[in-house]
């Protein structure tokens, strides 16, 4: 927080200006995008369930950000900005969020199911702990090749009380398989603060599988993002999987159809919390003071993202939706002249 | 032409597809040190060693879901569940998964892996053990679903399985394994059977008897009953339930007026059922008789000898069903 940091953060120095200057400008981009997806979802552009990352930009761009273009990244619902993160566009991510056929899914996945096999973005899904196992499949093939990429899986907190959770972490244990398991600790799953319904904390978690297990501060870029790059430079060097659990809050509902703060937590904690705890927030005053960064270059910073995000929405608003056909398309890869694979009797 | 088992043949299959694809790995419940729960991948931990054969740990839905994640990658995984009954834990990943990838993801992702074990009944093994699957599988699109009866069939087919880009359920009867048949020798080229092709397991003008899996054998000893009596059954053995060879069923249909499905499911939204409903939308006119099935009785397997034997379909009731579409008594 600007108020109590009275020396220099000495961290600062072993990063570039431009590097420190990029970090606020990507996390300032999640954010605007963001903000864009809520207004427009508001108004109905959008539909469906759909989860901000306010908040917790931080953890998107430090895991994300270290990675290598053919290191795979997996996620649960609330990917928007880890998708952004792994370079995705703005553009054709906001229009899969208004389901378009320029969409980065096509307009079939939308907000909680955005791929992109290329940047090697491995979805948004939406059962809840469920893409763990689908990221030790993605280890098991990064080591059936012997390369050395590794695999980032995301979850939230909540999906560290499943089954896929527990078992995928075991066969990552016995396979040494180069999957980093990242949680991120918002303290809710829905409307459900973590400590009613687990008995241990989020990290005693991953014990019990010889996994390391580690915890950062999800709100400061700075450490999540060196923390990343030393571990993943270990991952690739053999040291098998890793589980970390980055500390964040939710600033937002759990989706747009919730309310901030709800039954469940009060306004104050919310309050509070965003106030003390927004990632941009923290690392601009900490720039600001340093002076690596003048409120002019803060205020165009902030206008050119604005601007990348009204031209996101406004390839979206702009991209047709699906055409008809598209809705058998995309159901199976391969087809052969033999046997209906469709049986709603409108094929015939 | 050679006479093998199912077993055999299932593993000539995996050999040889393995053996074609370094991206092909069969992994599962005691597939490698054991040789396999039922020994269909008897050797290939020698031959291939153990990257390519692995054994899993009991955790159905964490390997089923790590086959689709490695899938996602472009290997071609072949997932062994000991039995189909324990692949109701992996539910999750072959339907919300599996089936759904590749179309969530507009096309990115096809999902190459085969799913493959024993389903349905075998003896005395009672509720949990004893269910026929292919309704879980067959249900959602984005999946299809093999159920060999033959020992030909069954390696033409699962050759087919682990070629095809799409997620495939490869069901086989446990009480299958051991049976004989001829299979075209290896040394005679490829043998690939492809997927959605019904094959007329015996000729008939009178009744069709319509089938799947195992029940192909219980439909031929049906048949054989009947012929006594002086009436033909043509048994249609569907072979792929998805894709389904609707043409075949229609075929068999226009030239018998009669259909009868045998499986070894329950009734409620089975897979007859949906043939059912095919055959009355397609073929309504040239039926001279309601269509009937012949299935599990609408229960939990039951233990008891006497009671499980009432419960599975048998060549007795195919017999009376077929009676009863002919207006015989
Ligand atoms: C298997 C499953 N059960 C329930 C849900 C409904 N659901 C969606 S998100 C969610 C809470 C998840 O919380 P957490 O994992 O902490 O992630 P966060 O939303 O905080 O990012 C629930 C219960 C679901 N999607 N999947
Ligand atoms: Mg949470």
């Amino acid at each position: 927080m600007a108020e109590t940091t009275t020396e220099q953060d000495p961290r600062l120095e072993t990063f570039s200006r431009e590097q420190l200057h990029d970090f606020l400008r990507q996390m300032l981009l999640f954010r605007r995008f963001e903000e864009k997806a809520e207004e427009s979802y508001a108004i109905g552009k959008i539909g469906g369930f759909c989860h901000l990352h306010i908040g917790q930009e931080a953890v998107a761009l430090g895991f994300i950000g270290p990675l290598r273009d053919d290191d795979y990244v997996i996620s649960a619902y609330r990917e928007h900005t880890q998708a952004l993160a792994k370079g995705l566009e703005p553009g054709p991510v906001m229009a899969e969020l208004y389901g378009r056929r320029s969409g980065v899914s096509g307009g079939k996945g939308g907000s909680m199911h955005l791929f992109d096999r290329d940047l090697r973005f491995m979805g948004g899904h939406g059962i809840v702990g469920a893409q763990t196992a689908l990221a030790t499949g993605m280890g098991w093939a990064i080591h059936y090749r012997g390369g050395d990429q590794v695999c980032v899986c995301f979850m939230g907190d909540a999906a560290v009380n499943q089954g896929a959770f527990h078992e995928s972490l075991n066969m990552a244990a016995i396979w040494k398989l180069p999957v980093i398991f990242v949680v991120e600790n918002n303290e809710y799953g829905m409307g459900t603060a973590f400590s009613r319904v687990s008995a241990v904390p989020v990290l005693e978690k991953g014990e019990g599988y010889g996994i390391p297990t580690h915890s950062v501060d999800g709100q400061d870029i700075l450490e999540t993002w060196r923390f990343t790059e030393e571990l993943v430079a270990k991952v690739r060097e053999g040291a098998g999987p890793q589980y970390v659990e980055a500390r964040t809050y939710r600033f937002k509902g759990h989706s747009m159809s919730d309310p901030v703060s709800g039954t469940y937590r009060s306004k104050e904690e919310v309050k509070e919390r965003t106030k003390e705890q927004d990632p941009i927030t923290l690392l601009r005053n900490r720039l600001l003071e340093a002076e690596l960064l003048t409120q002019d270059e803060l205020e165009e910073m902030d206008e050119r993202v604005r601007a990348q995000v009204d031209e996101a929405a406004d390839f979206a608003d702009d991209a047709p939706f699906p055409p008809e056909e598209d809705l058998y398309r995309d159901v199976y890869a391969e087809t052969n002249e033999h046997g209906r694979l469709f049986l709603d009797g409108r094929d015939r | 032409m050679p006479q093998i088992t199912y077993r055999e043949a299932l593993n000539q299959a995996l050999a040889e597809e393995m053996e074609r694809d370094e991206s092909v790995f069969l992994m599962g419940e005691e597939v490698a040190e054991y040789d396999g729960a039922y020994k269909v991948s008897k050797g290939l931990l020698d031959r291939f060693g153990d990257r390519r054969v692995v054994d899993s740990p009991i955790s159905e839905l964490g390997f089923a879901g790590l086959g689709v994640g490695a899938a996602m990658t472009g290997l071609r995984p072949v997932i062994e569940f000991m039995t189909f009954n324990f692949s109701i834990l992996a539910l999750d990943q072959v339907i919300n998964s599996a089936a759904k990838l590749y179309y969530m993801s507009g096309g990115q992702f096809s999902i190459p892996m085969v799913f493959r074990g024993p389903t349905g009944a075998a003896l005395q093994l009672s509720a949990q053990h004893s269910q026929a699957c292919e309704t879980w599988y067959v249900h959602s699109p984005g999946i299809k679903l093999v159920t060999p009866g033959t020992p030909a069939d069954a390696k033409g087919l699962l050759k087919a399985a682990i070629r095809d880009d799409d997620p495939v359920a490869f069901m086989e009867g446990e009480l299958l394994y051991n049976l004989k048949g001829e299979v075209p020798d290896p040394d005679d080229g490829d043998f690939v059977i492809p997927l959605g092709v019904a094959d007329v397991k015996r000729e008939g003008s009178h009744v069709s008897i319509i089938t799947h899996g195992k029940m192909v054998h219980v439909a031929l000893q049906a048949a054989n009953q009947l012929a006594k009596d002086g009436v033909e059954a043509e048994v249609v053995d569907l072979r792929s339930l998805r894709p389904l060879d609707v043409e075949a069923i229609l075929r068999s249909v226009h030239k018998t007026n009669r259909a009868v499905y045998l499986e070894e499911g329950w009734p409620y939204a089975g897979i007859g059922a949906q043939i059912v409903a095919t055959i009355q939308e397609e073929a309504f006119d040239y039926l001279d008789a309601p269509v009937l099935r012949v299935t599990q009785a609408d229960v939990p397997m039951p233990y008891a000898k006497n009671l499980e034997k009432l419960a599975k379909p048998d060549a007795k009731r195919v017999v009376a069903a077929c009676n009863r579409v002919l207006y015989r008594d």
